[in-house]
């Protein structure tokens, strides 16, 4: 038995799907180009004292990966279409090889649409601290738990039709409850904001720009998103043995 | 029941009786649906034997999938149980020891057939070499090409080829050669023969009675989640092989008809008669003596449905069974 073996074929066969690539890694790129390009040499957005190709690289870096990350969902929910999943199940793949190479692709998709994302931003001038930029990707990966766990609940559980709108919904709401869009300082907004995954990852992202990484709240916040999208996982997986 | 003692005095030393291959107890399986409840398996009970070849036999809705399904682990019994070599299913499916081709299942993409007959085999603790499973099935003209790229049937051999790689004890197909074309299925199953050969437990699921004839040492005939009949092969085939003789004939009567022989019923449509029959080739030489005129001449196998409903009594005990 060979889990490297498994392993590889399972990343090749992501990677070589084009659409996908396409859409999950070259489409935060072109939105990029097209929000942050026009602007490039804006040096103070709205006084923030921040650059504009540095400001969206930054909001787009949380967004992007949330959406890359939770958008394996899409592909289980084909597999499982075409009985690939059950077909995997009569094997002796156990499910934490099972579920742990989803997560590791989810994350792999995630790491190559930030880098992309970084290289964009330095064709447009971006100029960050080192330590910042590392600080920043680092509290990026570690907050993309809740959301690859979270895609592969929904591959389960949700069928191919409503896969894509399921996804794109919860990153959506999630994103715009979260502050991805606009800054959400005070009140029961910024309540409920601190008690969502989209929230940290904003606030991860926003350490490339001086903001202050995670206090106890945000990883204890964190960690209960991750142990319950974690949990809603295995449980989505361990049910969903029926014909399609 | 078990004699310990006896067993302990007797038994070769270290020598335990081997387990069944599969053991199904008082299974039973209800499935929710729009229309009420599906009863889809009812009480069953089969003992198959290492290296035995079996077909379950059974028209469409008779059950066979969901007994696969419960043998295989992917679905829970309501009641009764199902042992595979001794263990769980789960179990058995852990260690390796299965492998099916289910009835439905297409092939992920973005792979060739080599490098995805090759991650199957990376699952398996003792699986056959690669080149051997794409050798048996007869892949090796497509295995550079990738899975979208493959007609029916050849979709069909390399889902053969992913559940052999397997080298499995027990092997399971559910109605493996409905995308194949004649020389496909010849092919097919001279490769299951092949594997059988090797001490291997085979079962399989069809609606086709010759399949079950050719290829399997007995076969299970499933009807509304029951069990019908259970025995070798060539018993199954005289119960269920029955063919009718359908001829327009002049002066014919009922009971000149009925008194040929291996002619079991008769009924007339005009001016044509059928004849049910157990032995149609002696029945065709007493009518063609008997009604030299005899025109417009058709033989027919009755066919699985046919049959079955005969066993039956035709009739659906759903009803009458849920109401109880």
């Amino acid at each position: 038995m060979s889990i490297a073996t498994y392993t590889k074929f399972e990343l090749l066969r992501t990677f070589r799907n084009r659409r996908f690539f396409i859409f999950s890694l070259v489409f935060p790129l072109v939105l990029y180009y097209l929000i942050a390009g026009p602007n490039r040499n804006e040096t103070d957005l709205s006084g923030t004292g921040i650059s504009a190709p540095t400001y969206f690289m930054v909001g787009l870096a949380g967004f992007g990966t949330m959406m890359a990350s939770i958008s394996s969902g899409a592909r289980i929910a084909a597999e499982r279409q075409i009985g690939w999943s059950r077909q995997l199940r009569i094997t002796p793949l156990s499910r934490r090889t099972y579920l742990g190479t989803k997560v590791l692709t989810a994350y792999l998709m995630a790491l190559v649409s930030l880098l992309l994302l970084y290289v964009a931003g330095l064709t447009l001038g971006v100029s960050i601290d080192a330590g910042r930029w590392v600080a920043m990707t680092a509290l990026i990966l570690v907050g993309l738990i809740p959301f690859a766990a979270a895609g592969i609940a929904l591959g389960h559980l949700v069928s191919t039709d409503a896969i894509g709108p399921a996804v794109g919904g919860v990153v959506s709401l999630l994103a715009f409850l979260g502050g991805t869009w606009f800054p959400i300082t005070s009140g029961v907004l910024k309540d409920i904001a601190q008690a969502l995954p989209s929230y940290w990852i904003n606030q991860a992202s926003h350490v490339a720009i001086g903001g202050r990484a995670w206090g106890a709240e945000g990883w204890a916040i964190m960690a209960a998103w991750s142990i319950a999208t974690i949990a809603l996982a295995g449980w989505a997986y361990r049910r969903d043995t029926k014909r399609q | 029941m078990s004699y310990p003692v006896l067993m302990e005095t007797f038994g070769a030393p270290g020598a335990e009786p081997a387990a069944p291959g599969v053991a199904l107890r008082g299974l039973t399986k209800t499935f929710a649906s729009p229309t009420g409840p599906v009863r889809a398996v009812r009480g069953i009970d089969v003992t198959i034997a290492p290296g035995e070849t079996v077909a379950l036999l059974g028209p469409n809705g008779a059950g066979k999938s969901t007994t696969i399904d419960m043998i295989l682990g992917l679905a829970e019994p309501d009641s009764g149980a199902a042992r595979v070599f001794g263990t769980s299913p789960t179990g058995a499916v852990d260690a390796g020891r299965v492998s099916a081709m289910l009835q439905t299942g297409g092939l992920v993409e973005y792979l060739s057939v080599r490098e995805l007959v090759e991650m199957m085999a990376s699952l398996y603790p003792d699986p056959l070499a690669v080149d051997d499973a794409i050798a048996l099935t007869g892949i090796g003209d497509i295995a550079g090409q990738p899975t979208r790229k493959l007609s029916g049937g050849q979709t069909q051999r390399v889902r053969a080829a992913l559940a052999l790689v397997a080298d499995p004890d027990l092997l399971i197909l559910d109605e493996p050669t409905v995308a194949m074309d004649v020389e496909g299925r010849h092919a097919f199953w001279e490769t299951m023969r092949a594997f059988a050969a090797r001490g291997k437990t085979i079962l399989f699921a069809t609606h086709y009675l010759e399949e079950a004839d050719a290829y399997a040492d007995r076969a299970v005939l499933m009807a509304h989640g029951r069990i019908v009949a259970d025995g070798p092969t060539n018993e199954i085939k005289a119960m269920v092989g029955s063919r009718t003789i359908k001829a327009t004939l002049a002066g014919a009567s009922t009971t000149t008809l009925t008194g040929l022989p291996g002619v079991t019923a008769v009924e007339q449509r005009g001016a044509a008669w059928v004849l049910s029959c157990q032995d149609s080739d002696a029945a065709i030489r007493a009518l063609l003596q008997a009604h030299p005129e005899a025109k417009d001449i058709e033989i027919a196998a009755a066919g699985l449905e046919a049959a079955f409903l005969e066993l039956t009594g035709g009739e659906d005990d759903d009803t009458e069974e849920l109401a109880a």
